[in-house]
């Protein structure tokens, strides 16, 4: 049996608008480890939501386009698929849950029917059935007097437990991955534990990969085997969590750890922010798409495209930055000579 | 003290008899140029608070005050005009909290226009000179706030309440929209600003480390009551009350080697709503060293240092 639960190869997504093509994701890849936690890191705009989403078969075509790309799921592929074809993996193989489940379950539909037309729907029960096993799902994720809240409403569920409802109902047709965008963002930190520790425990029972969508390196160090992190459409840099954490090698992978808060050692060490902003990517540079913001950045990182290089100490971790190339000076150099640019400019 | 606040009190009437009890008998205090951070989660009354301190809400009972001087529970539109000198506001929502049909130098520059002393052109310059301190481009001033990203609105807010001269700035979770690399700026930026124009500030959050990190004081409130506070680094390190010790506890670290191998014990339950709200300790139906007189009694303020206070029965 593969390893590998889910490959995707090359995907680059655009979106029309009226001002132009968007580039939202260009070129990623990467590949799922069966029962692992994989996680996407990045900033607002910087395609991580779009990627699965593409994965998933949810992208509105058009505006949305698929222009490359590939992603096969225990072999099979994903993409091109027609909207009958899709129904047969999307909910059933593959599970997600959003950001904000106040708006993503349907707010006029008890929770219970709404678990229960997931089953209806993809495993044809009746739905007195479906009801009934509705219950199980929300015991599974642990939400108190199941019986009596699958006849509530969304609007009598707090945040916390409309989450646990909405990963219920992704559970529902035992899928092998689970998809989670951003699935704590907007709950605070007591119940993103909960959350968390949930997602966690399903993990170990039901044997699923999960894809954990999150901005928050807190987050990823706590749930994550792997990591990716994404900036312009890009994937910059991916590894083993510790890889990323302890050998991070992509200049943004460092800006993001060096703005993020901890929670240990001296509180007097200033925060260090990305000064500047993501490139426009109706237009995306030819060069490093981080090059204007980079500290390290050298001549060529403008105009010329950095390959996906492997970073030497371990297998599977790579950076797409022009720093990681043999003939590349070491970062201390390049940043010693950027600030004797400066100050001689 | 520059701010103090006695058994401030603000309810909520829904009708049917019920009260919301959103802030209940918060007393605090921050001395000048002070950052005291306030910590909670959503639902503790903590941006009730902030409003209720200056005056966009009415309060229902208890005590204000500022350089000593009581302020009115309801501000009248001359209160507004006169305490709006020296007491300002950074909302939360950078996407709602700026009109949509005024151009930012129309925005910034309210303030000043209001108070009636300033001419057109000194207001555009002031304005251009604090775009310019908050890292925005003087020439966009034209521009509405569609044109902006969530950080640069953000600015736009802090300018927008700086260009006062404020002495007292309540800052309501300024960072909590904004992405990773952008939220340290705006935090470097308030930082700054407190050193040069010696403010002081009532930091409002619900991320723990970033308060760690900009505050000198810090507060915890629950369901509507300040239930500990003392200097930052000793509520962080040594928190004394069950709740503010699970609070710091369920709040993650970017170490991954750390995160793995602790324990994970989540906070279980959730906060109910302050809704008639009887005697007893707030937080004894979700507190693991639940006692019987919890359920009864409301704890007292107890002084454990000069500066660190909690309220809870373990340490009566």
């Amino acid at each position: 049996m593969n390893n590998r639960i889910l490959e995707v190869e090359d995907l680059s997504v655009e979106f029309s608008t009226y001002g132009g093509d968007v580039k939202a994701v260009r070129g990623v890849s990467f590949a799922v480890t069966r029962g692992e936690t994989m996680a996407i890191v990045g900033e607002s705009g910087c395609g991580k939501s779009v990627t699965v989403q593409a994965i998933m078969g949810i992208i509105p075509m058009p505006p949305g386009r698929i222009t490359s790309g590939s992603a096969k799921l225990d072999g099979n592929e994903l993409l091109g698929l027609s909207p009958k074809e899709a129904n047969e993996f999307r909910g059933i193989q593959i599970g997600m849950i959003f950001q904000d489940p106040m708006t993503s379950l349907n707010p006029t539909m008890t929770i219970g029917d709404q678990i229960a037309e997931t089953l209806v729907v993809h495993r044809h029960k009746t739905y007195a059935e479906a009801s009934r096993q509705a219950i199980d799902l929300l015991e599974k994720t642990h939400i108190p007097e199941a019986a009596k809240r699958v006849t509530q409403y969304p609007f009598e569920f707090s945040g916390g437990m409309l989450q646990r409802a909405m990963i219920a109902q992704s559970l529902a047709c035992n899928p092998s991955i689970l998809i989670a965008d951003e699935p704590t963002t907007a709950l605070d930190v007591t119940i993103q534990g909960q959350i968390l520790e949930l997602m966690d425990e399903l993990q170990r029972t039901e044997n699923m990969s999960i894809i954990l969508i999150t901005h928050d390196l807190a987050v990823v160090a706590r749930m994550a085997d792997e990591v990716a992190v994404m900036y312009a459409g890009q994937i910059v840099e991916s590894g083993s969590v510790e890889d990323i954490f302890y050998e991070s090698s992509h200049p943004y992978t460092l800006g993001l750890k060096s703005a993020m808060p901890s929670n240990i050692g001296d509180r007097d060490k200033k925060l260090t922010p990305i000064i500047g902003s993501p490139p426009d990517l109706f237009s995306p540079p030819h060069g490093c798409g981080y090059f204007a913001r980079c500290p390290y950045a050298m001549r060529m990182c403008e105009d010329m495209q950095p390959t996906n290089f492997s970073v030497q100490r371990t297998e599977d971790h790579h950076a797409r930055c022009w720093l990681q190339h043999e003939a590349a000076p070491a970062v201390a150099e390049v940043s010693q000579s950027n600030q004797d640019k400066d100050n001689a400019g | 003290m520059l701010v103090r606040t006695e058994q401030l009190r603000k309810y909520f009437t829904l009708g049917h008899g019920q009260t919301l009890h959103a802030v209940d008998g918060v007393s605090l205090q921050i001395s000048e140029n002070e950052i005291l951070g306030l910590v909670g989660e959503s639902g503790s009354g903590k941006s009730t608070f902030g409003k209720a301190l200056i005056g966009l809400h009415e309060r229902t009972s208890g005590e204000a005050f500022y350089n000593d001087e009581l302020l009115p529970a309801r501000f009248s539109a001359e209160d507004h005009l006169n305490y709006s000198r020296d007491l300002q506001m950074i909302f939360q929502d950078p996407y709602s909290s700026l009109n949509p049909r005024m151009t930012i130098l129309e925005i910034v520059g309210e303030g000043l226009r209001i108070q009636g002393k300033h001419s057109t052109a000194d207001i555009k310059e002031q304005v251009a000179d604090w775009l310019d301190k908050v890292g925005l481009n003087a020439d966009h001033m034209s521009r509405y706030p569609h044109e902006f990203s969530g950080g640069q609105r953000q600015r736009i807010g802090i300018a927008r309440a700086m260009i006062i001269g404020p002495k007292f700035v309540v800052c309501d979770e300024p960072i909590s929209a904004l992405d990773v690399s952008v939220q340290a700026q705006v935090i470097n930026l308030l930082e700054e600003l407190k050193q040069s124009m010696g403010l002081t500030l009532l930091f409002i959050a619900h991320d723990l480390s970033m308060v760690r990190y900009v505050s000198d004081r810090m507060a915890v409130m629950y369901l509507g009551t300040v239930i500990e506070t003392g200097p930052t680094n000793e509520v962080f390190f040594d928190p004394k009350h069950p709740y503010t010790q699970l609070l710091i506890e369920s709040n993650p670290e970017p170490d991954p080697r750390l995160e793995k191998t602790r324990d994970h014990i989540p906070i279980k339950g959730e906060i109910t709503s302050p809704v008639n709200m009887g005697a007893g300790c707030r937080f004894a139906d979700r507190c693991p060293k639940v006692m019987d007189e919890c359920k009864t009694v409301t704890p007292e303020t107890i002084s454990l240092t000069d500066s660190h206070s909690v309220s809870c029965h373990l340490y009566q």
